[in-house]
């Protein structure tokens, strides 16, 4: 049996009156990609924000290389990690690419890239500085790692978190939208290195509205709507013989759309 | 115009422009040793860790410097328990009363100032610090604060430069500030616009060179910033 990275089981979140998530077992096996696909509201990016509790669920579990994180119940209901050291542990293990890359602007790329591993990770500085060269060779940002954030195109400000991400050298790498915020001719470039993670066997979970990106380098798409899982399975059955009606229709719209993205 | 007596009080006025940028420099760092914590308690979800820096700010947001310095140089020494206590050498000093009013009132102001920095630096920041497993203490040491600062320098600037002429009240419990020494002079000489000119010229001057520290510190902090 092949093991598990990630597990979820039984995922409830509701903001207010607006239940965003009904129930949701996932899992994702390692050295698997997993793409996530669904229409806006259908809770893909809560759902991904809850695996390391960015967002708090208000029921359910969730595992982590077989452990499970301790969960306790805050006073407005929602399930909080009960104990910090594993949070932040898990955490460690766990990269996040956000949609808005959301790189700290008063520090430079390089230190960026350094920061996690040297306060989080313990390493020397001149040993996070090797390895922060070698990821910002890897992303293609090897000539602009003294560049403050606000200098970098969008394109090159994700690849900057990319790397930010890799130097924690994490089990499990969250995309949420890695693409959503860039300036169509940019879109290439960070789906080229996230193609590059995906073809080393690393395990991603992608949150995404690039279809061809998904049918070419997820082994496992997963279609959301309405807070539940509506379809899942190899691209190829998702994208080529789509079960239900509600999976149809959406890629009726979007797979139409997506004809005008080049991938590199 | 008497010019001879303006030129001859300068060497004076000058040691009162000392004691007055060294009431501010000591205050100010004071004061923004106590923002600290009371801006960091201020946006705290909790309201009970509010409470104390919300009182703290809102008295001495609300009222008036020189009511301050009265209440801490005329009003501590109405206490027999004051006056036994280990505070006494300090109270009973003009000097430590201006230091002490000066810090409580620049702590609260400049502590707002760090609330609304604090605010303003991105969610999504913070949950990247939290992404990469940093503890809650290091997001605050390496992330909020250093993010705050920085957003808070313009304004905090401005905060100093108030200070500095709020610091003329300390002439009024016979402190030998700018003000102070201006006064005494024309308390001799009866030349109140020469001497009030001169000292007012001083202010400007102490002005343009905190502004100019200001300066130098913006432009090493916020290189990070997009030149526009």
């Amino acid at each position: 049996m092949e093991e598990t990275a990630i597990e979820l089981r039984g995922i409830h979140k509701r903001f207010g009156d607006l239940e965003v998530i009904k129930g949701i077992d996932l899992t994702a096996r390692r050295g698997e990609v997993v793409a996530l696909i669904g229409a806006s509201g259908s809770g893909k990016s809560t759902l991904l924000r809850c695996v390391n509790l960015l967002e708090r669920p208000d029921a359910g579990q969730i595992l982590f290389n077989g452990e499970s994180i301790d969960l306790r119940a805050g006073r407005d209901g929602t399930l909080r990690p009960a104990h910090h050291d594993q949070i932040t542990r898990v955490r460690a293990g766990i990269g996040f690419v956000f949609q808005n890359f959301n790189l700290w602007p008063h520090m430079n790329v390089l230190e960026n890239v350094i920061e996690a591993p040297i306060h989080v990770s313990g390493l020397s500085r001149r040993q996070a500085v090797a390895e922060a060269e070698h990821l910002l060779e890897k992303v293609g940002l090897g000539d602009k790692k003294n560049a403050y954030p606000a200098f970098l195109s969008g394109g090159q400000q994700q690849r900057a978190a990319i790397a930010r991400t890799l130097a924690m050298k994490p089990a499990v790498i969250l995309f949420d939208e890695p693409t959503s915020a860039l300036d169509p001719e940019l879109v290439g470039e960070v789906l080229g290195v996230i193609r590059q993670l995906a073809e080393e066997g690393r395990t991603l979970l992608i949150v995404t509205h690039e279809m061809r990106f998904a049918r070419d380098v997820a082994h496992r798409v997963v279609f959301l709507d309405a807070g539940r899982i509506e379809e899942q399975g190899p691209p190829s059955e998702v994208f080529g013989r789509p079960r239900s009606e509600r999976c149809r229709a959406f890629l009726a719209t979007h797979l139409s759309e997506d004809e005008g993205v080049t991938l590199s | 115009m008497n010019w001879q007596v303006m030129i001859e009080s300068l060497p004076a006025l000058a040691e009162g422009a000392l004691l007055t940028l060294e009431l501010v420099a000591v205050s100010g760092v004071f004061g923004l040793m106590l923002a600290v914590p009371m801006a960091m308690a201020r946006v705290s979800p909790r309201g009970w860790v509010k409470a104390l820096p919300m009182a703290h700010i809102y008295f001495f947001r609300g009222t008036p410097l020189l009511v301050q310095i009265y209440l801490v140089y005329y009003g501590s020494g109405q206490f027999e328990a004051i006056r036994s206590s280990f505070l006494w050498p300090y109270l009973s000093e003009a000097y430590w009363c201006a230091i002490i009013a000066f810090t409580l009132n620049t702590s609260a102001y400049t502590a707002e100032i760090l609330r609304g920095a604090l605010q303003a630096v991105p969610r999504g920041e913070v949950e990247a610090a939290e992404a990469v497993g940093m503890t809650p203490a290091l997001i605050w040491r390496r992330i909020r604060l250093p993010r705050a600062f920085r957003i808070a320098l313009p304004a905090y600037s401005n905060e100093v430069i108030l200070m500095l002429k709020g610091s003329a009240l300390a002439s009024t419990i016979t402190l030998m500030d700018l003000t102070g020494v201006a006064r005494t002079i024309i308390a001799r000489t009866y030349t109140p616009m020469e001497l009030f000119l001169a000292a007012g010229l001083l202010y400007v001057l102490l002005t343009f060179l905190i502004l100019g520290g200001f300066r130098l510190l913006e432009k090493r902090l916020n290189r990070h910033l997009q030149p526009r």
